[in-house]
């Protein structure tokens, strides 16, 4: 019993700061998302969580099942024109509106939805 | 750096993509006529209940909230003012004896501009006229985004109202065509760090909110100028706004009254033919 307790515990301890580090990755992601000066998906997306959004496309649910590839998802975000060649999503990834990382963060983020 | 041709193409597509009905001949030659068709079918079908008059007001058509809020406003109008302004430097003699009237006639004479000039071989708008009748007259030229230029625009357009927009490219001088296309082709291409064109705003995405923006339909844009815009604080040209929506896609703008503009005025009004004049107008 007391070995098991010491397994456990060792287990949470061992994931924590993993874990903590995807909640923060997440949440800076929704910041980056939702700011005007950065993202701005709200302009035209509506995303759970955020106020007064535009209705240019598709609201933003359930990712994980529509993007199965998280890789895809990536390159939707980076470069949306490539799958849809007239939609009017600026390409955040191609011209360096987001950083890499930024993407990465939004990415981790839209994963939650 | 993309070549001329492909980009010609991708103009065409984006066009083809929004509208549908890609109005170009199997040449590729840009039929004005059959463009116009086109692209008033395309808003009468987007939006089938709309009176044909209402889309003279812009998104004010399409958003009630927006409408009632516009409709408080317009009871003390905001560009009164520059009516009044626009009235004394009409009545105004210049420095040499002459006026606005020996260029321009009357002050109702909005809905002959913009238009082909065949002796200047260019678009002539209507405050690009304003200044070259002050120029012939030893007077200075007015900046053309704010100031004394829009008092003057304000009383012309508002003695202009009720007038039908018609503007004609002539079949009989190629330039003219030429200048056409050239501001069709500025409406559909990509531009910017965020790689919009003007028609992913106002074509397709029409009647839609850009967050708490309601997008106003492309046909009818060129109908109130020059505008009062709460956001300015103030009145300001067509040209004006052309800088600001090129702005917000994180492009560098063009020169006020340059041939890009103008040529652009040249496409854009035409989409509105039919519909009657109503400026001054006041907006968001
Ligand atoms: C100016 C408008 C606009 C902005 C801003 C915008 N998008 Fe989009 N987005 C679109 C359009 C248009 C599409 C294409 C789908 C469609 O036709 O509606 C799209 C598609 C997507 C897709 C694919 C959806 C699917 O089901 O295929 C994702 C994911 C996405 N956007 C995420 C984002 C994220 C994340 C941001 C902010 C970083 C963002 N978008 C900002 C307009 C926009
Ligand atoms: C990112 C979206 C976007 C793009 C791209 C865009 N606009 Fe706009 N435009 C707007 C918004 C938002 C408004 C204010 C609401 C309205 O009246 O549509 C506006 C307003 C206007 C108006 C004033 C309409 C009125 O009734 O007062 C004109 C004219 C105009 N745009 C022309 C253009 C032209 C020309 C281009 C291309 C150079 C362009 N726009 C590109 C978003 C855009």
């Amino acid at each position: 019993m007391k070995g098991f307790r010491l397994l456990f515990v060792t287990v949470c301890v061992g994931f924590a700061p993993l874990a903590q580090a995807d909640d923060q990755m997440v949440e800076e992601g929704r910041k980056i998302a939702f700011d005007v000066k950065k993202g701005n998906c709200l302009s035209c997306h509506n995303i759970p969580g955020g106020q007064a959004s535009g209705n240019i496309s598709v609201p933003l649910v359930a990712m994980q099942m529509r993007f199965p590839d998280k890789e895809v998802l990536r390159q939707n975000v980076w470069n949306q024109p490539q799958f849809r060649p007239h939609a009017m999503m600026p390409p955040f990834g191609k011209h360096q509106i987001l950083t890499e990382e930024e993407i990465d963060k939004i990415v981790e983020f839209l994963y939650t939805l | 750096m993309i070549s001329r041709k492909a980009l010609a193409c991708s103009v065409c597509l984006l066009f083809a993509g929004l509208v549908v009905n890609a109005n170009v001949g199997a040449d590729g030659e840009v039929d004005p006529d059959k463009d116009l068709e086109g692209i008033q079918q395309f808003f009468k079908n987007k939006f089938p209940d709309l009176p044909w008059e209402e889309f003279a007001n812009g998104s004010y058509a399409l958003d009630p909230a927006w409408r009632a809020n516009w409709e408080l406003i317009e009871e003390f109008p905001p560009y009164e003012v520059a009516i009044a302004n626009g009235e004394e430097m009409w009545n105004t003699p210049f420095a040499n004896g002459k006026s606005y009237a020996d260029c321009f006639g009357e002050p109702g004479v909005q809905h002959h501009y913009p238009r082909w000039d065949r002796d200047q071989g260019q678009v002539l708008t209507l405050a690009l006229a304003i200044n070259q009748c002050r120029e012939a007259n030893g007077e200075e030229p007015l900046k053309y985004k704010k100031g004394a230029i829009v008092d003057i625009l304000a009383y012309m357009a508002y003695e202009s109202r009720g007038q039908i927009i018609n503007v004609v490219v002539p079949e009989d001088d190629p330039r003219a065509l030429e200048a056409y296309k050239k501001g069709r082709e500025f409406y559909f291409t990509r531009r910017g760090q965020l790689n919009f064109a003007c028609a992913h705003c106002h074509f397709s995405m029409a009647g839609r909110k850009l967050r708490t923006e309601s997008l106003s339909p492309a046909l009818g844009q060129a109908t109130g100028w020059p505008v009062y815009r709460s956001k300015w604080g103030a009145i300001g040209t067509l040209h004006r706004r052309y800088t600001g929506c090129n702005k917000q896609v994180r492009a560098k703008p063009f020169k006020a009254q340059g041939e890009e503009y103008r040529n652009l005025e040249y496409f854009h009004t035409r989409m509105s033919n039919g519909l009657p004049l109503n400026g001054p107008a006041a907006r968001k």
